[in-house]
């Protein structure tokens, strides 16, 4: 039987793509990493450093048709995941069936984040609590489903969340399971926060310092929410830590910020307008991950622990 | 002695606090914990000092009345200080703790003048009135060196350590790295000129030899951090070394080590640093063109009395780097146009608190209070595992000469010893909290202040 040749860029994309449409739910880190997996036992180098060499390549491709922060982390951590192991085996097939099974190890794990971070959140939403949330996030939805699972009742405020009214996706899946939700505007956010207990929002990334990066208006919630003394809660997988210290909202790469086509085809962005912000360790109260409940400084801890 | 090279690019206005800079690692040591005091009630001043000294004399005697009583007072309540020594000497499984400078504890005084007497050690006295709130610090004074009071030819002390220990208590190698780095090559020197006595290891016996040194200049200016990790590492790397080693052999070794931790900890890691630090710095707008960078500045925040920012400036200006030079009492005045502040440290405690040279915390307080981002950068081999809140229990205290000025001929502050309301408060280093530092930028990369006992942690486990 023929072996399925190398993928070459066409085929990564399609490849992404495919994993994306079939599985919604899925986190685009997931499918990144899944399509990742795939390449690595499609691909035919001779050496170890050219296998790394020809990952790397795949996660560029990869980062240029989604570019959020999920993706490049995600990609990082899977490669470093599979070449921590002591490659010493001479033969580089063996070598490479070591890599795919962590890799596989790896895709299993993550896949289960998810419920471990529910299970871990749901705890802190009480009976008859009001909670806020920015935008759709699929793993805040998760937690929810979860606390409605266990009959607790509460209501939901969601942010309408322009320029893309991604609030509107949540509100409607949240309709399904019975949450009574409202949706707000954007610039009602502080008028919304006195009647709320506690904030609860995604992340697309989490950097070094312990601070995230999520949707536009997260930035706004937390100072507004600091200025009202409600706890701000993070819900975030683990594969979402970057290696990213960004000091304010300009630190932050410019290739994070905006959509993948927009990077390509616009060239002065000062017209654009981000996707995303940064929010500060500082107005975080807590972050809910498959690690662990952890405060803002003992991800720098766990960060250390993954990448070195 | 190794500059951290940084170049700069982009267009930020960066402000770099003169001593501490990124530029010089000008942090002066951080006073470890020292056994004990020299009696600073001392009845016989230091022979340079003689005619000057009436009145200090006077104070002196009358504070020595007082510590009589007070010391007799203790006494008479409890014995436990004079015992609590001896057990700790005897037991070796428990970790002595080093004790905390207590100039103004007779007890403490004593105990390390009868130490230094075992290791025929000059005590070296204090100098002029003490500010109340750090009179448990020495205050010493430049003239008069330690040496002074050597005998000549010296049989305990190596000349390269007395050389070593005159560089430091006089000012002419200042600064974390500086000092570290001279401290190991003397080391060196000391490992070259030994033979190991007959009947003796060299690994027990080279370790002992070392202790007077580090007395020694213990005495002539306390040691820094960075100095007290470095004694450490050698003194594992000693007693590491495997009894069948000949001696030319485990003096080879040892050489090598050093060599290697100097490169290590210092000239790499000063090129990590920058290599992290650069990203750190907008590169937009990189202006070319003409071969100038245009939108880029550096202000060198300088305060006296050491002006250590000079040193800085000048180096920034020869690579063509458009500087500006404040005092540190025009720092709210400039801090608008600040986009980053950088400073240096001499140490990071393992609480997540920066020890750098005075005035440092003032700069990030005002950092702050502007929302200007804070940097610091350290190598890991500052960081030491001492807690510290503020900045009084643990400091060093200058020669409170050097705040005099002479200007036109005149000297204000020159009759300062005979007012006797009056005291010249000469202090080295203070404390940063965790909260006003954004990042820190070590050469394992970038992490925030907390993360320092995660790193401390880190490199035990390497160890």
């Amino acid at each position: 039987m023929q072996q399925p040749s190398k993928m070459n860029e066409e085929e990564l994309v399609e490849y992404f793509r495919t994993q994306m449409r079939t599985d919604p739910d899925m986190a685009s880190a997931v499918a990144a990493i899944r399509t990742l997996l795939e390449f690595l036992r499609r691909d035919k180098g001779e050496t170890i450093l050219g296998l790394r060499e020809s990952l790397k390549w795949a996660t560029d491709c990869l980062t240029e048709v989604d570019s959020s922060v999920a993706v490049s982390s995600g990609g990082e951590l899977f490669l470093r995941f599979i070449s921590l192991t002591s490659l010493e085996h001479q033969d580089l097939s063996r070598c490479k069936k070591v890599m795919e099974e962590r890799g596989e190890l790896f895709l299993e794990k993550i896949s289960l984040s998810r419920t471990k971070v529910a299970k871990l959140c749901h705890t802190f939403i009480k009976d008859g609590a009001k909670i806020l949330t920015h935008s759709s996030s699929r793993v805040v939805l998760r937690v929810l489903e979860k606390a409605a699972a266990e009959k607790k009742r509460f209501t939901v405020y969601v942010t309408e969340s322009q320029p893309d009214t991604a609030g509107k996706q949540m509100a409607d899946a949240l309709r399904r399971i019975n949450v009574p939700v409202t949706v707000v505007l954007d610039a009602a956010v502080g008028y919304v926060l006195e009647k709320v207990d506690l904030v609860i929002v995604g992340a697309e990334g989490v950097v070094e310092s312990g601070g995230i990066i999520n949707k536009i208006g997260t930035y706004q919630m937390a100072v507004c929410s600091k200025a009202h003394n409600k706890p701000f809660y993070v819900v975030a997988e683990s594969f979402k830590f970057v290696r990213l210290y960004p000091l304010n909202q300009q630190d932050v790469p410019d290739r994070f910020k905006y959509k993948a086509d927009t990077l390509r085809t616009v060239s002065d962005l000062s017209d654009e307008h981000p996707m995303i912000d940064y929010t500060p360790p500082s107005l975080i109260t807590l972050l809910f991950t498959d690690l662990g409940v952890l405060t803002p400084s003992a991800v720098s801890d766990e960060l250390i622990k993954l990448y070195l | 002695m190794n500059p951290i090279q940084h170049h700069f690019i982009g267009q930020c206005t960066c402000l770099s606090l003169s001593p501490a800079s990124t530029v010089l690692p000008a942090s002066a040591p951080v006073p470890v914990p020292v056994s004990g005091a020299p009696s600073h009630s001392s009845p016989a001043p230091s022979p340079a000092d003689k005619p000057a000294k009436s009145r200090a004399e006077q104070k002196a005697e009358r504070r020595a009345r007082q510590e009589a009583d007070r010391a007799s007072k203790q006494q008479s309540c409890s014995s436990s200080s004079k015992t609590k020594a001896p057990p700790s000497e005897l037991n070796p499984v428990v970790k002595r703790l080093p004790e905390h400078v207590q100039v103004d504890d007779p007890a403490v005084v004593k105990r390390l003048a009868k130490k230094l007497e075992r290791q025929q050690i000059p005590l070296r006295s204090d100098y002029g009135y003490k500010v109340s709130l750090f009179s448990h610090l020495h205050q010493y004074s430049r003239k008069a060196p330690l040496t002074q009071q050597l005998s000549i030819p010296s049989t305990v002390i190596h000349p390269s350590i007395v050389r070593l220990g005159l560089q430091y208590s006089q000012g002419i190698v200042v600064g974390s790295n500086a000092r570290s780095v001279a401290l190991l090559h003397a080391f060196k020197q000391v490992i070259r000129d030994y033979t190991t006595p007959p009947n003796e290891e060299l690994a027990r016996d080279l370790v002992n030899k070392l202790k007077p040194y580090i007395s020694f200049l213990n005495q002539c200016r306390p040691l820094s951090a960075s100095m007290g990790n470095a004694i450490k590492y050698i003194k594992k790397e000693i007693s590491n070394i495997p009894s069948h080693f000949k001696e030319e052999e485990a003096k080879t070794k040892l050489q090598t080590c050093i060599d290697r931790y100097i490169n290590e900890n210092v000239v790499l890691a000063a090129k990590a640093i920058s290599k992290y630090a650069i990203e750190k710095i907008n590169l937009t707008s990189v202006i070319l063109s003409d071969r100038t960078w245009k939108k880029f500045r550096v202000i060198v925040v300088d305060s006296r009395p050491r002006l250590e920012g000079r040193e800085a400036l000048r180096r920034l200006v020869q690579r063509g780097i458009s500087c500006t030079y404040v005092l540190i009492s025009a720092l709210s005045y400039i801090l608008p146009e600040v986009s980053k502040v950088f400073l240096g440290a001499h140490a990071l405690l393992a609480n997540g608190y920066v020890m750098s040279r005075v005035g440092t915390s003032q700069i990030a307080l005002v950092a702050r209070t502007f929302n200007v981002p804070v940097l610091v950068c350290c190598e890991t081999y500052k960081f030491c595992e001492r807690v510290q809140t503020d900045s009084f229990v643990s400091n060093e205290l200058d020669d409170p000469d050097d705040l005099m000025v002479t200007r036109k001929g005149k000297t204000q502050l020159e009759n300062w010893h005979d007012v006797s309301s009056l005291g010249l408060l000469n202090l080295v280093y203070d404390v940063t909290p965790p909260d006003f530092v954004d990042l820190v930028i070590t050469d394992l990369g970038m992490i925030p202040c907390t993360s320092v006992p995660v790193v401390l942690r880190v490199k035990n486990l390497e160890q």
